[in-house]
């Protein structure tokens, strides 16, 4: 074997000073890495650090061993600094096999440190990772430092004494690599040992064999005099608020938010929903909760589903439904006989890489243009977006107040990204939120269509309500009564009132502020998903000295009232997407603005760096202006 | 509390079917069954789907709503599931049910969701100008088939009865004495009561079903089964259907004649689908079954749904934030 182990003190001086880290693991899709990571992401977090982080899985549930499209990965930032994204660039990889190593050498930094399953690398699973020859052995890891650990044979002997077979027992070498890592960040191991309890409580041997896995990588660590390469970094602890903090996933958020809204409302919600990649998770994280007001129903198709929840809000529970872009093109009637009978509804689109099945477990902002405009008819409705998984809470409850408040269904934009990545949590204390009202019915309600004169919203009276009975339906309606109009100056007006209705939401929405930044320069003004690596840059390109700010929107329809004199208090604008431009569309539209696109649709997070680069080719440095870091 | 009668199930909305549409007879026969059960109309709630027959909830003093195309079952179990306290009625048509939303019927009927549907079928397309429906006989000639349609009909008491229906009746628009009856029957059941009414569109489908609605032959081509009774039909009840063991089929035969005696006659089971496929499946000159066809006990999804339910919302809520891995900065870092 050739000098792995470089001899580059100043990367390794590098490496030991940074008060955050990018790590990456990953794996066959079958070895357990997204358990690897997520037990990794609990662990950081208790140990104090800020966090994020990106699973990344194929579509196929366990494809074939030791392939390059078999790989599954999960990559966390975490450190002592505020962390936003899951990191541009990995400095440490894990890769349980070659496929794994080889797939994810383009993205390293320099001078980053590989673990790698040494005894992986046989002749037949190089093959199936097609590759000639051995990385190991060759020049290909020349830049990086590796470290090469016979882990799965380590496995087999930690796991030996419970009297497993091979294949169990191997099952093993995802803890054993989580005990190596947690051990080089010095990282708090009982709450994984408590997972593995719980997890494997009856089954005895399975239990013992992964804890003995876990505490053996980590003695590994201490022991191996492999102290030139692979020693321990404790990362110092982040500038965190005196409250409670916990992980949480954008699915889980979202869960929690709908939950939470449906109390504060006190309203009880029915979701509905058909299976999809990646909006499944969000049923799944609902179910189980009928005691905290949410019933959850699954249906026989995307189409049932969002009637289903329809039919609910008409019978005086909140409706809500889930999918990704292709199924919400199939609830896309329906949700005209919602904004046609205007009741409320909540529709929470995962987004993820099209058109038509695309790429279900990749991550895109594509579908605002479908949100916003991809109705027949002039069908407006409320459009929101959450920005990263914890905002998915408060972003969930916006939408349930708009939704309640206005009478009208109202699109929740997340994505598949935000979906399954996790942050670290300060939990809210639920009684610092605003009540939300409703429009049921009350001893001094007048007729059900006379509506509020701000909201625009009619009465809530629902089935079982004795004095409201009325028929509605998708046949427009007369202005006054309800009855079935074909009524010319009716059919304007009713135009006019489903337009002026959603119009009105920005009376009620609080005005767009600035993220952080300059009051003039370039303003990056983007949306959803892109959150961390747009935060991220500007901060950066602010402490190079640029003049350039982050305004970030959760409202994209309406848009916020101030949002015009806000945006052409500067002299660019950049917005950047992963879509081919649908936000720089929009605004162009609403405010007659110039825009600069930066998009990228590759089914990935945009990173810092590609913020960053198109930041400096069009900021200028700062003057003496007044900033709002 | 004063007796509703059926005129106060009607609404001041002006009728718009075509003078002479089966649809008449069969409102009446609603608000009749709504007032006959001592329905109350708060919570009461008809939903439909588009199609002539979908306009029906706009006629009925209750609550009403008007969906799209092929969805009104769907719609209705999120009304049910909501509030299982509520009548829900589903009014769709042999298109709206049996083409465009056929996936929700069916999804309907075999988790049983406790609301009542009625089918009424005319074997055509009315509301868009008369194409032929996937219930149309084969060679049904019409604006979209001028030489004859060549696709087979669906048979709508066999598809719920594969679709595990727990309730199926059939009656025909006309027949004021029986139908009000079968809705209450259907109202009375847990789950979903499914009935196929065989209505006339005078427009576009003339008489098609008139072989068995006409009244002057109806004796002999009906047979209005009822639990426990012998299968008996004709005007003086001398014909009687058994099962012909070499061909697992129903056959009519004359009480009195070659030897047949009552014994022989098959007494109607309501509970059994096997037996209920028999009677769907016969053809003329066999008679065509009337009345409550298929009828058993399962508990129904709404029912099934709700059967576990707490209170204490708020801590719930609250334990739920605060579930997982938690770091506590409460008292400052340690
Ligand atoms: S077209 Fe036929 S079904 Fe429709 S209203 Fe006229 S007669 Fe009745």
């Amino acid at each position: 074997m050739p000098a792995l182990l470089t001899d580059r003190p100043n990367v390794r001086q590098e490496f030991a000073d940074k008060i955050s880290h990018v790590v990456r693991f990953a794996g066959d899709s079958g070895d357990g890495i997204q358990l690897q990571g997520q037990q990794f992401t609990v662990a950081s977090a208790l140990a104090g650090h800020d966090l994020a982080t990106l699973p990344d899985f194929p579509a196929e549930i366990r494809a074939p061993a030791g392939t390059r499209y078999g790989v599954s990965a999960f990559q966390i930032q975490f450190g002592g600094d505020r962390v936003t994204t899951p990191g541009d660039a990995p400095d440490v990889l894990i890769a349980l096999n070659p496929a794994a190593l080889v797939v994810n050498l383009a993205n390293l930094v320099p001078g980053a440190l590989i673990i790698v399953d040494e005894s992986a690398f046989t002749a037949q699973r190089l093959k199936r990772a097609s590759l000639d020859t051995n990385p190991l052995e060759d020049d290909t890891l020349e830049k990086f430092d590796v470290c090469p650990v016979d882990i799965s044979h380590l496995t087999l002997e930690a796991a030996k004494p419970f009297g497993l077979g091979a294949k169990d027992a191997m099952r093993c070498k995802n803890f054993w690599a989580l005990g190596l890592v947690l051990w080089m960040f010095d990282q708090p191991r009982d709450a994984t040992a408590h997972w593995i309890q719980t997890k494997f409580a009856n089954n005895e041997a399975v239990r013992n064999a992964n804890l003995a896995a876990l505490s053996a990588g980590h003695a590994y660590g201490e022991t191996a005099e492999m102290g030139h390469i692979l020693s321990q970094h404790p990362i110092p602890e982040a500038p965190l608020d005196a409250v409670e903090y916990r992980t949480i996933t954008g699915a889980e958020a979202m869960a929690l938010g709908l939950v939470a809204a449906g109390e504060l409302a006190d309203t009880e919600l029915l979701f509905c929903s058909y299976p999809i990649t990646p909006a499944s998770s969000l049923l799944h994280h609902l179910t189980g909760l009928d005691d905290a007001g949410v019933a959850t129903f699954q249906a026989e198709d995307e189409i049932a589903s969002i009637c289903a929840a329809i039919g609910a809000s008409y019978a005086g529970k909140l409706g809500v439904t889930s999918s990704s872009g292709p199924g919400i093109a199939l609830k896309t009637e329906a949700l005209g006989l919602a904004v046609a009978t205007e009741l409320p509804l909540i529709v929470v689109n995962s987004q993820r890489a099209g058109p038509s099945t695309g790429m279900p477990t990749k991550t895109e902002q594509s579908d605002l243009y479908q949100a916003v405009y991809g109705r027949n008819a002039d069908t407006p409705l409320p459009v929101l977006a959450a920005h990263s998984p914890a905002d998915c809470f408060e972003t969930a409850i916006e939408a349930v107040r708009i939704a309640l408040r206005h009478m009208t269904p109202v699109i929740l934009l997340t994505d598949g990204y935000i979906a399954n990545a996790s942050e670290l949590w300060p939990i809210p204390n639920i009684d610092d939120f605003q009540v939300i009202t409703n429009n049921k019915p009350t001893e001094t309600s007048g007729d059900i269509w006379e509506r509020d004169a701000e909201t625009h919203a009619r009465l809530w009276a629902a089935p079982g309500d004795k004095g409201f009975i009325h028929r509605i339906g998708g046949i427009e309606k007369d202005i006054v009564t309800g009855n079935i109009s074909y009524d010319a100056d009716n059919h304007q007006a009713m135009t006019n009132l489903r337009q002026a209705k959603v119009e009105s939401v920005a009376n009620f929405i609080p005005e767009q502020t600035i993220d952080q930044g300059t009051t003039a320069g370039l303003a990056v003004v983007a949306w959803g998903s892109t959150y961390g690596a747009v935060y991220q840059a500007v901060k950066e390109c602010l402490q190079e000295g640029l003049a350039v700010a982050h305004i970030h929107l959760r409202y994209i329809s309406p848009l916020p009232k101030n949002l015009h004199d806000l945006l052409t208090r500067y002299d660019k604008l950049l917005v950047p997407e992963l879509n081919t431009g649908q936000l720089a569309t929009l605004l162009r539209d609403k405010l007659l603005v110039d825009i600069q696109q930066l998009n990228k649709v590759s089914g990935q997070p945009l990173t810092v760096a590609e913020v960053k680069e198109a930041i400096a080719r069009l900021a200028n440095p700062r003057m003496q202006e007044v900033t709002n870091a | 509390m004063p007796e509703l009668s059926f005129k106060n199930f009607a609404t001041d909305q002006e009728v718009r079917w075509c003078p002479g549409c089966g649809d008449y007879s069969i409102l009446k026969a609603v608000q009749r069954s709504l007032a006959e059960a001592g329905a109350k109309p708060e919570n009461t709630v008809f939903v439909s789907g588009i199609g002539c027959a979908s306009r029906l909830p706009y006629y009925i003093e209750s609550y009403g709503f008007h969906t799209i195309h092929g969805r009104a079952p769907a719609i209705a179990t999120g009304v049910k599931l909501a509030n299982p306290k509520l009548d829900v009625w589903v009014i769709t048509g042999d298109g709206d049910g049996l083409s465009i939303g056929g996936n929700h019927l069916l999804h309907a009927l075999r988790r049983n969701i406790d609301v009542n549907i009625l089918l009424i079928n005319n074997e055509i397309y009315g509301l868009t100008k008369g194409q032929y429906s996937p219930t149309s006989r084969v060679g049904t000639t019409s604006p979209s088939s001028p030489g004859g349609s060549v696709d087979s009909p669906i048979d709508p008491g066999r598809f719920a009865i594969g679709a595990g229906a727990t309730f199926f009746g059939r009656a025909v628009d006309i027949d004021q004495k029986g139908l009000p009856g079968l809705l209450n029957e259907a109202r009375g059941h847990e789950g979903t009561s499914f009935i196929e009414i065989l209505q006339n569109c005078i427009v576009y489908n003339k008489d098609v079903f008139d072989d068995v609605a006409n009244k002057k032959t109806a004796a002999d081509h009906q047979i209005h089964v009822q639990h426990g009774e012998p299968l008996l039909f004709g005007k003086t009840n001398d014909k009687g259907l058994r099962l012909n063991p070499s061909t697992l089929a129903l056959e009519a035969v004359m009480v009195g004649h070659d030897g047949v005696t009552t014994r022989d006659i098959l007494v109607h089971d309501e509970t059994n689908a096997t037996f209920a496929h028999l009677l769907l499946s016969m053809e003329a000159p066999l008679p065509t079954a009337m009345g409550v066809i298929h009828r058993r006990r399962l508990e129904s999804f709404d029912r099934a749904f709700w059967n576990s339910k707490t209170q204490k919302r708020r801590q719930k809520v609250v334990n739920l934030l605060h579930q997982g891995n938690l770091l506590d900065r409460r008292n400052g870092s340690e």
